[in-house]
């Protein structure tokens, strides 16, 4: 009797427990994800990875951020050490060095092909390709545009934005104050050759100007060339000619953008990325605009910049499956939504980013309107590239150099570090 | 009969010797780890192609040195840093020194202007390198007021090539001047007032006394301040990268120091084995200086 009692105990344990589905039995895999901190996209991250987790109860992720100072850094760091997250988010800038490194993996072509990204996604994507394949995808892009003081447009008797280098010169000079010295008190362009000038210089005046900044592979400095010349004289000519415009006006990293936002300098160059900053800073009526042409049907030119997601080493075993899935989550249309109403970032997907009320925004119309002749730079070392067009616009406004032999010097410079750099990828 | 018994206050220093051994293993063993391994690594690095992103990390022998040495840029930094010195160091025991011997004449508030000459030295030095940024602009800086008001020509100051460096210089100075004042304040405490009656009851005037009284016996002093002002600005960087944040080194490497160089070789390109052997040279240089300088000025005072 007893034993019967027993042996139905256990055969109703048996059936309770054993019956259950395997999935029951696993841990949950647990994915990291880095980038750097910006308190939209963190909280616009939490948010994604809540949702995330929902739809997909065997993956927690964990997001860590570092300051943006020292992201790249912090970055490169946890390479060697065998250390970091599954999934990174980096400057497209940087994806030569990473690749190079070994530190990424290729995205895996079934979930991810060639063919699919360049139909889905913006033209200048195509920056996050490296030998054939693509190591990393855009959540959201960003590309250039002119941000003006509509209040001192008015008190200039200037009715709309430049549409050209011209206009835009004589433009400035009205909107440009002096002292009694004839110093500068308020700027009528806000010149940041460390901020986005340089790539302007690179992909927009070269460009319109009829010289290339690199060859078609990327291997080679091609403007020291007369026309690339004549685009930086007119650039360096703000400073120097009509003086609309003082590098170092407000001291600091993004003395431009402050300022823009503190009513002195008129107008300013800058990316998508300042759109939030601008908006909850400036008290006066502010207005953005196409950046102008060379001449009034000129080529339109613009400099496209994005932050992908790619997928490290560390990414090995479930995590990979997993990490895989989250990255997919991450470039979603869905994404790219929730991203665009919170961080305020253009969405990568073509057809977001052609949404027609977008393109009728005041704020965001002319950035979306420049994705479509948007280029992205093919950098090898940024710092590097950066600082080697920072210095010759140095040496004309400073010294005085002939622009084209200031892009001799620059050329030279900048070919050392092309060189070096695909002489470790011919190893590969 | 019994054995001679050994003294014990013998037994008892060798035991308190061992102790004080022990104790000072702990922080020994910490400074040999934390200074000696790195510097120690360092020099490895050199030797080697180490960009921090590649797993091959191969031997190229003394390649790195070759590229550090025939860059112009590093020839500049070098250049650079030995101009901060000399400026610098000068300046700021001049400076340290005047202040110092007019705050030992008064009584008064004494305590009160050492604090205020000494908040420089514990304000944030980035958040000092900041402002200055804007005490130096040409546009709304007010030194460029002051020399409206002077009648002068506008200075560009951090924004020219030839300026740029003095002005971080002047901004180093600043920071340093109050703990220079308390250094020597200490010194010159420190000499007995007999020497100074001796003299006075000798005919001999205050420069005299000066000169052969106050400034041979401060010479430890001045020895102290030498080798901690030669190291400090030998080994300059955060004043600069923050002053010149936009384009380190400021305009066209004109500020660009020895420090600066080996962050940005190491941190910003990734390319740790020129950074190392640029460390490894400043190393070397600073042991240099330091040698020849603890010799030069090795001459005690004794009266």
């Amino acid at each position: 009797m007893m034993r019967r009692i027993i042996g139905a105990g256990c055969l109703t344990l048996v059936l309770a427990f054993g019956g259950l589905p395997a999935a029951q039995g696993q841990q949950p895999v647990t994915i990291t994800y880095w980038q750097y901190y910006f308190e939209s996209k963190v909280k616009t991250i939490d948010m994604l990875i809540k949702q995330f987790e929902s739809r997909n109860p065997g993956i927690h992720v964990v997001q860590e951020t570092f300051p943006y100072d020292s992201y790249n850094q912090k970055v490169a760091s946890a390479v060697p050490a065998g250390q970091g997250p599954d999934v990174v988010n980096l400057y497209y800038g940087w994806l030569p060095q990473y690749v190079n490194s070994g530190y990424l993996q290729p995205l895996p072509a079934d979930a991810f092909s060639t063919t699919q990204i360049e139909r889905e996604y913006v033209p200048m994507v195509k920056a996050a390709k490296f030998d054939g394949k693509y190591w990393a995808i855009p959540t959201a892009v960003r590309t250039l545009a002119l941000f003006y003081n509509k209040e001192l447009f008015r008190q200039a008797g200037l009715s709309r934005p430049p549409l050209t280098w011209d206009e835009f010169t004589s433009d400035a000079q009205r909107l440009t104050q002096r002292d009694s010295r004839g110093r500068p008190t308020l700027e009528g362009f806000g010149i940041a050759p460390d901020g986005q000038d340089h790539q302007l210089i690179r992909e927009v005046l070269f460009r319109q100007w009829g010289a290339s900044a690199y060859s078609s592979d990327g291997r080679r400095v091609t403007y020291d060339t007369p026309q690339a010349a004549a685009a930086l004289q007119w650039y360096t000519d703000l400073v120097t000619k009509s003086q609309v415009a003082v590098i170092g006006f407000f001291p600091g990293g993004n003395g431009y953008r402050d300022a823009f936002v503190a009513g002195k300098a008129g107008m300013i160059i800058d990316g998508s990325f300042a759109i939030g900053s601008i908006q909850s800073s400036t008290k006066f009526d502010w207005g953005v605009a196409l950046l102008p042409r060379r001449t009034a049907g000129g080529t339109p030119s613009n400099f496209g910049s994005f932050w992908v997601n790619g997928l490290t080493r560390n990414a090995t075993g479930p995590r990979l499956a997993a990490a895989e899935t989250f990255l997919k989550f991450l470039t979603s249309p869905d994404t790219e939504r929730l991203w665009l109403a919170q961080v305020g970032e253009i969405p990568a997907d073509r057809t977001l980013a052609g949404d027609p009320k977008l393109a009728q925004d005041p704020v965001y119309g002319p950035f979306i309107a420049s994705l479509a002749y948007a280029h992205a730079t093919f950098f090898v070392d940024e710092t590097a590239q950066r600082t080697v067009m920072l210095d010759a616009i140095n040496e004309v406004v400073l010294n005085n150099t002939d622009p084209r032999a200031a892009l001799h010097t620059a050329a030279a410079k900048e070919q050392k570090v092309l060189d070096a750099f695909w002489a470790t990828q011919a190893k590969h | 009969m019994t054995p001679p018994v050994r003294p014990r206050g013998m037994r008892l220093a060798a035991r308190q010797a061992l102790w004080a051994y022990a104790f000072l293993a702990a922080p020994m063993a910490f400074f040999l780890t934390i200074r000696l391994a790195p510097a120690a690594a360092a020099l490895i690095i050199s030797l080697h192609r180490w960009n921090i992103l590649s797993p091959e990390k191969p031997f190229v022998g003394l390649a790195n040195f070759r590229e550090v040495w025939t860059d112009p840029l590093f020839w500049q930094a070098a250049g650079n840093t030995l101009r901060y010195a000399v400026v610098g160091i000068p300046a700021q025991l001049a400076g340290g020194l005047v202040v110092a011997l007019l705050l030992q004449r008064i009584t008064r508030f004494r305590g009160l202007f050492r604090a205020i000459y000494f908040l420089p030295f514990v304000t944030p030095i980035v958040a000092a390198s900041w402002v200055w940024q804007w005490l130096y602009s040409p546009q709304f800086g007010p030194l460029t007021r002051i020399l409206d008001a002077l009648g002068l020509p506008t200075q560009a100051f951090l924004r020219s090539p030839h300026e740029a460096l003095y002005a971080i210089t002047a901004m180093v100075v600043w920071e340093y001047l109050g703990f220079q004042v308390v250094i020597f304040l200490a010194g010159l405490q420190a000499i007995p007032r007999v020497y100074y009656e001796a003299a006075a009851m000798d005919g001999a005037d205050g420069l005299r006394a000066f000169r052969h009284i106050t400034l041979p016996l401060l010479n430890p002093t001045l020895v102290f301040s030498v080798v901690y002002g030669t190291i400090l600005y030998l080994q300059l960087f955060t004043q600069v990268l923050n002053m010149t944040f936009g384009d380190p080194g400021g305009p066209l490497g004109a500020t660009e120091t020895m420090v600066l160089y080996v962050y940005q070789q190491g941190f910003q390109h990734f390319r740790m084995g020129p950074a190392a052997s640029a460390t490894v040279l400043l190393f070397g240089a600073i042991l240099l200086i330091t040698f020849v300088q603890l010799r030069v000025f090795q001459t005690r005072v004794e009266y």
